[in-house]
């Protein structure tokens, strides 16, 4: 039992941490940013959970398309689907975030804009999926439109904002977060608390759901 | 080696000829152009220099769904296995892709025309801007192709097209809109090379990903 799921406990231990060590540690008192800057510990952790569920995703259709594995293509939709909540709460966050620091929810940040039309890409997606009765042509179709629209969105999400001016720290040159601009103190809260344990958490959540599918395609396949 | 060209050539004129033989639906997006223009130019006059732009890019989008939605699902099941007795899906793709640029073009050449002639002419530099459209005419003629496959064999409406290609397509539309901005006074635009050069790889990878997954769309 602990050798299969010591990763969810340790998912569990890390945002404990997270969130102890992120509401209660010391933070660099910084003009208009001030205690929101906690924010960073659930804001920007979102978005690296978003990025690595997509890429899972992604791999998953590939392999879909190699070997025509159905167990390949309901991993793949299952971490697109939690790929799409973890951009949903990176969303809300954010513009939370955003109304305390830039004055508003949503000011067309070319950040903003690339996670919206990302969110509308995958809903897309779903909407393709369920459009389709056969099991089968609609795991290949979506898989095929899954690559190919992971293909045409990650330059834009890595490379336009590096083209045009935003609101998000690191500017021009590294419009994401500057890895040696980050506090010292927050650092360790950053990358060894929250990164790793909402990422965990996430796979956790689709791991349930792929058994719950697996296991119904099992029972659809032999009554 | 060399009979590929010569394959994607005779399924271009395949296509042609269909569009020769079957005129109404030429004419019917040829129509659905003017109208939308002269319904814009009810609606808006003769708009400002930025408005001018956006909207023809615009135009420029809802057109190439319509011409390119029509040249995927107006084949029935019957033709597509036809087609694929025939030749390989790589070449059908080609052909497809080339065809429609083209097709695209020459919407773009009439709706700039029709454009000019109703909505005024506030252009500085009409070669650059034709220059300009004729490449983002191509691009987005490129992508729609693919996700036209998409949508056909989801047996689906042009609709289901506009929820796939439209996020997508944002990107290079607003790239686009930058870009033309430059033929309408000569203002200096910086990092130009950088969004051509995007553009252009934008495309390059856009053709390869359709060569490389068009196969698994293909067969059923």
């Amino acid at each position: 039992m602990l050798r299969k799921n010591w990763w969810k406990i340790l998912s569990f231990f890390l945002l404990l941490y997270t969130f102890t060590a992120g509401f209660l540690g010391k933070v660099p008192a910084k003009p208009i940013l001030n205690e929101t800057i906690r924010n960073l510990y659930f804001h920007v952790a979102m978005w690296f959970g978003m990025m690595i569920f997509f890429v899972v995703s992604v791999i998953y259709s590939i392999k879909y398309l190699r070997h025509n594995r159905p167990s390949d293509d309901i991993y793949a939709v299952e971490f697109a689907r939690t790929g799409v909540v973890f951009g949903l709460l990176g969303l809300i966050t954010g513009s939370v975030w955003a109304r305390y620091t830039w004055g508003d929810f949503w000011s067309n940040d070319p950040k903003q804009l690339g996670a919206a039309i990302a969110l509308l890409i995958y809903l897309a997606y779903f909407v393709l999926r369920n459009s389709l009765t056969d099991i089968d042509k609609s795991a290949r179709i979506s898989a095929v439109y899954n690559v190919f629209a992971f293909a045409m969105l990650f330059p834009t999400i890595w490379i336009i904002p590096r083209l045009v001016e935003s609101l998000h720290p690191g500017g021009m040159g590294n419009p994401a977060l500057d890895t040696k601009d980050i506090d010292s103190r927050m650092r360790l809260v950053f990358w060894f608390g929250a990164i790793p344990g909402w990422t965990l958490l996430g796979v956790w959540i689709s791991t349930l759901r792929i058994r719950l599918q697996l296991f119904s395609l099992k029972h659809e396949l032999h009554g | 080696m060399f009979r590929a060209p010569r394959l994607i050539l005779a399924l271009i004129k395949k296509d042609v000829l269909l569009e020769f033989r079957q005129q109404y639906s030429f004419y019917g997006v040829l129509l659905y152009v003017a109208s939308t223009i002269f319904v814009l130019y009810l609606a808006m006059g003769q708009p400002e220099n930025m408005i001018w732009n956006g909207l023809f890019w615009m135009m420029q989008l809802f057109i190439c769904v319509n011409a390119i939605a029509k040249t995927f699902l107006q084949e029935g099941k019957g033709r597509q296995l036809y087609f694929y007795s025939l030749c390989s899906p790589v070449h059908f793709i080609l052909a497809r892709m080339i065809f429609n640029a083209a097709l695209m073009l020459l919407m773009n050449l009439i709706s700039l025309s029709l454009f000019i002639l109703l909505l005024g002419y506030p252009l500085a530099h009409p070669l650059l801007f034709l220059v300009i459209s004729c490449f983002g005419a191509c691009s987005i003629s490129l992508v729609f192709s693919f996700l036209a496959a998409i949508a056909a064999r989801a047996q689906q409406n042009a609709a289901l097209m506009a929820i796939l290609g439209f996020p997508l397509i944002i990107p290079q539309l607003m790239l686009l809109m930058r870009l033309s901005t430059l033929a309408f006074s000569d203002v200096f635009q910086s990092g130009l090379t950088s969004i051509i050069l995007l553009l252009a790889s934008f495309d390059i990878m856009i053709v390869v990903l359709s060569v490389i997954l068009f196969p698994f769309l293909w067969k059923d």
